[in-house]
């Protein structure tokens, strides 16, 4: 591996074990403001300042960002 | 008055889905069914999505497993109709819990006859970090020092679910399931765990919080 893909391996180990540092929404509270968020973001408005705390749920939470993958490519998709 | 007939179908059309599985009668039968195949559509569009993490899986199980997704969704939708705000469309609301069954099933699926991998496994994913970058001084010492936070800071179920999830890879879902818990439980513990080991840290002196803004820059 080079150091370069040593470093991204560390980056990205203290950022799963740490999480995200602001305050952020619950797993339940991510799901009830998905379909908003998701639109508000394909119609190219101010997601993260509608929906505070999900950018930071998304970075903290690998399946709720999956979910929410999912969602914008189901609905990218047509 | 009696409504002819072909206007009581355009009408019908026109309204929306959600309206129309709150009437009773065929109007609703009906809507039951296009919800049903909008919400097979999105199970399929999630478990195409993750076809490469069932290798083992042939067509028809993948079919299965949209199937069995839409039908369980389905449920979930009939039963929380009255929670849709319409702070999006009814479809968008829709889709989230046909992709969240597939989602969880899929992964679930993936991990069937897999055991959950040992936390000695998780030590030997830090100590590789630590190694990768033995010539950065803060960066090493801060993955030791997680290391040791980890251990010293943390309950055992605190431990167990931040080792699982952050290191050895563990889908929260599937952890819930072999736990007998939620991934929202699961996850609340380890948001409290990823708190009491950045206050660990910041007591030994590392800035958690520079290094979450440096990495945004």
């Amino acid at each position: 591996m080079s150091q370069a893909d040593d470093r991204i391996d560390a980056a990205r180990i203290l950022a799963r074990t740490l999480g995200p540092g602001g305050p952020e929404l619950s797993c339940e509270e991510c799901f009830a403001e998905l379909d908003r968020y998701v639109e508000l973001e394909l119609a190219g408005a101010d997601a993260d300042g509608s929906v505070p705390g999900m950018r930071a749920h998304l970075a903290g939470c690998p399946a709720c960002d999956e979910d929410h993958r999912s969602l914008l490519g189901l609905l990218g998709d047509g | 008055m009696e409504i002819p007939r072909a206007e009581s179908v355009a009408a019908a059309s026109s309204r929306g889905l959600h309206e129309r599985l709150q009437v009773a009668g065929p109007e609703r039968e009906a809507a039951v069914v296009e919800l049903h195949a909008l919400l097979l559509k999105a199970a399929r569009f999630e478990v195409n999505r993750r076809r490469a993490s069932l290798p083992h899986l042939r067509g028809d199980d993948h079919e299965d497993l949209a199937q069995q997704s839409a039908d369980d969704a389905l449920l979930a939708v009939l039963g929380k109709l009255g929670e849709f705000r319409g702070e999006s469309r009814f479809t968008t609301w829709a889709y989230k819990f046909a992709l969240l069954e597939a989602g969880v099933k899929v992964r679930r699926r993936a991990w069937q006859g897999r055991e959950v991998p040992l936390e000695d496994e998780a030590w030997a994913v830090l100590a590789d970090a630590r190694r990768g970058v033995s010539g950065e001084a803060e960066t090493r010492d801060l993955i030791e020092a997680l290391g040791e936070e980890i251990e010293r800071s943390l309950s055992a179920h605190q431990r167990a679910v931040l080792v699982a999830v952050t290191l050895n890879d563990v889908p929260i879902d599937v952890l819930a399931e072999r736990l007998g818990s939620s991934r929202g439980a699961l996850y609340k513990t380890l948001h409290d765990a990823r708190r009491k080991l950045r206050a660990a840290l910041a007591e030994r002196g590392f800035d958690t919080a520079e290094r979450d803004r440096s990495e945004q820059r």
